[in-house]
């Protein structure tokens, strides 16, 4: 459970001015189930476009993106996301946040509240299951925001830069956070980043696409031991690696 | 301490002005106007106001009034609710609506009396019906415009959480969502609402009301007893704007802390 096919997939957009904008182009990828991949590129590529057609929010203008042999045709809940701006719902306590993709699928109130409290649980945030989102800080949104996510047992897990407005050490520590969940739970895991350390320190392969329209420019797997460390040479060498390429031609504008 | 300090003697100033005005008027009504018709004194009014209370009609005036008010709001909830939302949720609905829309809100409130008559005659829903005309539209335009500015952000997480349908998604996301504008809404109907009920009480639609009263001590010249009926509707409209604002403030200040209201 959990293989993604993508083959082919193109979209494009007809500006207002009638111009056709294409930012994905004929992309290729097969992603294997409990893998780790980290899509990176500059703003603009269309990572996020890219990200949103596996969540079923957007449609493809041709090619496919199968789930386990499936066509993805709309949001599906074997998929969950995790989104770069804090989307829990204000209105609704931690708690109720992180049932309510049970309540949508009339899971009784005891039950739901059991499983949430254990995804809660999961990324450490019990005794804040009655606060409210405003009294949370951001790497604390973002939290709930995976435990609400992974509360739906989905096998594959999106996100969207998701701690992209959180503080340097926040982020370090909730990248640590994420590598034990995602040991604890394996789902498949697609993260999409513009930062090359963070894409180094937590994927399996990491994906270069290029910017518009944005096609993979190269997948690098990166066989570094886990747990890494971020001030390693290997490291570093990845790294270097990673930005050399990205400051090619190849892979930058076009 | 001394911020404190200061706020009680905020208060205090505030006090200080309602009794210099109530000095004030008393001065120019028994020294220098002489005349209970023109304008009745404080002592006057308070003399009234006791007379009233032991062989008025309060309380009925108040029940009476209250029962236009609730058929004016009432209806205008029923009905500016769910077209606000139909509007804001669907393109469709909002295209084909809103020149209607459009046409009809700018028409003062009391301008329907005519028709209020000729469609209810003289009964409590016709003073309810101009109520209701001067209530609806705060109602529906807020819910109108608390949907349409629903961050789509909430969408897309409610459809990848199971919420997939526009009535679900109505119900758990988009109107919890607009909610705080919705009952800024209502706050405001209610407001209009009750600044209609003087006319809608004018032309005999009850024996009794505190519009009502108000029209008829001016016809015996009780000027003294019109002041009694202007300061209750004053009030009465004033505890329920304290009302809303109190249930607005305690139900979505745990949520909207560090928004702008």
């Amino acid at each position: 459970m959990g293989d993604l096919v993508i083959r082919n997939l193109t979209r494009s957009f007809v500006r207002d001015d009638g111009e056709l904008l294409t930012a994905i182009e004929k992309i290729d990828l097969t992603i294997r189930q409990k893998e780790f991949i980290c899509v990176l590129g500059p703003s603009g590529c269309g990572k996020t476009t890219f990200l949103r057609m596996i969540a079923g929010l957007d449609q493809a203008t041709s090619g496919e993106i199968m789930l386990d042999g499936e066509q993805i045709q709309g949001p599906n809940p074997k998929i969950g996301i995790v989104f770069q701006e804090y989307s829990l719902f204000p209105w609704r306590n931690v708690i109720d946040n992180v049932a309510f993709g049970l309540e949508m699928q009339g899971i009784g109130r005891e039950e739901r509240y059991r499983i949430a409290h254990q995804y809660l649980d999961l990324v450490g945030l019990s005794q804040f299951s009655q606060s409210y989102p405003s009294e949370l800080s951001g790497g604390m949104k973002q939290r709930v925001a995976v435990a609400r996510a992974l509360a739906l047992e989905p096998v594959v897990l999106l996100m969207d830069e998701p701690f992209g407005a959180l503080d340097a050490q926040t982020r370090n520590l909730l990248q640590k956070e994420l590598l034990e969940i995602w040991q604890k739970t394996k789902k498949t895991i697609i993260f999409v980043t513009h930062s090359v350390d963070e894409a180094v320190f937590l994927g399996d392969r990491l994906v270069v696409l290029t910017s518009r329209p944005g096609r993979i420019c190269e997948v690098i797997p990166i066989d570094l031991i886990r747990p890494r460390d971020r001030t390693s040479i290997e490291f570093a060498q990845l790294r270097r690696q990673v930005l050399d390429l990205i400051a090619q031609p190849k892979c930058s504008l076009q | 301490m001394k911020l404190g300090g200061r706020k009680i003697s905020d208060k205090w100033l505030g006090v200080l002005a309602i009794l210099l005005a109530l000095l004030f008027w008393q001065a120019i009504a028994s020294l220098v106007v002489r005349n209970t018709f023109i304008l009745p004194s404080p002592v006057d009014v308070v003399t009234a106001f006791l007379t009233l209370v032991r062989g008025g009609t309060l309380l009925r005036d108040i029940g009476v009034s209250l029962l236009h008010f609730g058929i004016g709001l009432g209806s205008a909830l029923l009905i500016g609710i769910p077209i606000g939302i139909a509007m804001g949720w669907f393109r469709g609905v909002d295209a084909f609506l809103d020149p209607v829309i459009e046409i009809i809100r700018p028409i003062p409130p009391l301008a329907w009396i005519p028709f209020a008559i000729v469609w209810f005659g003289l009964t409590n829903a016709s003073a309810g019906f101009v109520i209701f005309i001067g209530a609806v539209f705060p109602i529906l335009i807020n819910t109108y415009s608390g949907f349409r500015g629903i961050p789509r952000i909430f969408v897309e997480a409610g459809k990848m959480l199971g919420c997939t349908r526009n009535g679900t998604l109505i119900r758990y996301i988009a109107f919890p969502s607009a909610l705080p504008q919705i009952a800024a809404g209502i706050r405001i109907a209610s407001g209009v609402g009750w600044m209609c009920l003087v006319a809608a009480e004018l032309f005999g639609v009850s024996k009794f009301g505190l519009g009502q009263k108000l029209w008829f001590f001016y016809n015996l010249h009780q000027m003294d007893s019109v002041v009694v009926y202007m300061l209750l509707l004053g009030m009465i409209g004033l505890f329920f704007d304290w009302l809303f604002r109190y249930y607005i403030d305690r139900h979505f200040l745990k949520w909207r802390s560090g928004e702008v209201a």
